[in-house]
């Protein structure tokens, strides 16, 4: 020991080095999120966060629990795999509770045109109509019934 | 027991990372949802499109999209016979109400359904300086909306322009692939709503899913297969002129 009488400054300057670093280390586990680091270099909490937001579309299982008689006469027609909230719109609450959001009324003029109206860039596969020449203006569902729009009567289509 | 200088020195640096591994402490996981034995990504089948925007208005319902911002979106191309190379590309407010007619006659006239590639080797997560952007375990691209600053590198960084900066918070927004529904066994908000069944959700982890089966008869193809993004949106029936 007797050679390290006069390495005092050696030793002063590693404290100061280890105060450093215990400060650093301390500072870090204060400010850097628990999760930082779990899964790669992000917050892992932030994946929880993104799933925790609510849901606004209930989805067709949900609606079919209840509407056992709307799901039948829809699997039987050309409509059987539009889900019910295409339509109906975005009805999550209404499913957590039918008492608290009344599906709101579906203006049929414009929504059936949304997607059979005529245009040369959809699949010709896909049935069009020209809504002016079709029917003149008369409503749609005057005709059709939207959860079943087929027409079997002999009529047309 | 008496504690010299040089041992006090060597046990402070050991205890402080002691205490850290203790503040670290143990995260809460899902209880019904592992996301190990996910692996998502989507089916677009561009046939099947007919362009109604069912699936826009569905995804600003769904995720509170600022007016103006799409995180989903259609675009409709028209190609004219003599210019394959030169496609006329219109998407009126993301097609979020739909399309006006297609009033140019011939050509070749299709729409094709944009949102989030969620790569798996994302340009997006890979230049942001603070770590709030990354593919999670499962592959879906999120945003730390606690941790973005607003500097707008990962927008200009993707190469499919998903990403824009929400006006409301200053921060990246971004497609999330419905992650709130996924991990609750529901589809995404434009897969459910799509009338054509044109958008499928995948798991390409779960051996039961329909892709499997579909991918062994159709080809399939992803956007800008050149930027080597390992993009999880598979589109059939592609045309090549789509950017």
């Amino acid at each position: 020991m007797a050679n390290l009488k006069d390495a005092g400054h050696l030793f002063r300057m590693a404290a100061v080095f280890a105060v450093g670093i215990v400060l650093f280390l301390v500072l870090r586990g204060i400010f850097v999120p628990k999760t930082f680091g779990q899964y790669g270099h992000y917050r892992a909490a932030a994946i929880a966060d993104v799933a925790a937001k609510p849901v606004v579309f209930a989805g067709h299982q949900a609606c079919e629990a209840c509407h056992t008689d709307v799901h039948e006469m829809k699997s039987k027609g050309v409509h059987a795999r539009v889900a019910c909230e295409s339509c109906h719109g975005p009805l999550a609450k209404h499913a957590d509770d039918p008492t608290a959001l009344q599906p709101p009324h579906i203006d049929v003029a414009v929504l059936c045109v949304r997607c059979h109206e005529a245009n040369i860039a959809k699949p010709k596969t896909f049935p069009q109509v020209v809504s002016a020449d079709h029917s003149g203006g008369v409503v749609c569902d005057t005709c059709h019934k939207p959860h079943s729009p087929k027409i079997d009567t002999g009529v047309g289509q | 027991m008496t504690i010299t200088r040089r041992q006090l020195l060597i046990l402070l640096p050991a205890a402080a990372i002691a205490w850290d591994s203790i503040l670290a402490g143990t995260p809460e996981e899902s209880p019904n949802y592992k996301m190990t034995d996910h692996w998502w990504g989507m089916l677009i089948d561009v046939t099947k499109c007919i362009g109604c925007g069912t699936c826009v208005q569905a995804c600003k319902a769904e995720n509170l999209v600022p007016d103006g911002y799409y995180r989903t979106w259609v675009e409709r191309y028209r190609i004219a016979e003599w210019d394959t190379e030169m496609p006329q590309v219109d998407s009126p407010d993301g097609a979020l109400h739909g399309f006006p007619a297609t009033t140019q006659e011939g050509g070749k006239n299709f729409f094709v359904p944009k949102l989030c590639n969620h790569c798996a080797d994302s340009p997006c997560t890979q230049v942001c300086p603070v770590g709030a952007t990354f593919v999670s375990p499962d592959g879906v691209v999120l945003v730390d909306q606690k941790y973005c600053l607003g500097c707008r590198y990962c927008i200009q960084a993707c190469p499919y322009g998903c990403r824009f900066l929400n006006p409301e918070t200053d921060t990246a927004s971004k497609c999330t692939l419905c992650y709130h529904r996924i991990t609750k066994g529901l589809t995404t908000a434009c897969c459910e709503t799509c009338p054509t069944g044109a958008r499928q959700l995948v798991d390409f982890k779960n051996p039961n899913d329909p892709i499997h089966k579909f991918l062994e008869t159709h080809s399939v193809q992803v956007l800008k297969p050149y930027m080597a993004t390992k993009a999880k949106v598979y589109y059939f029936g592609l045309d090549g002129s789509v950017r």
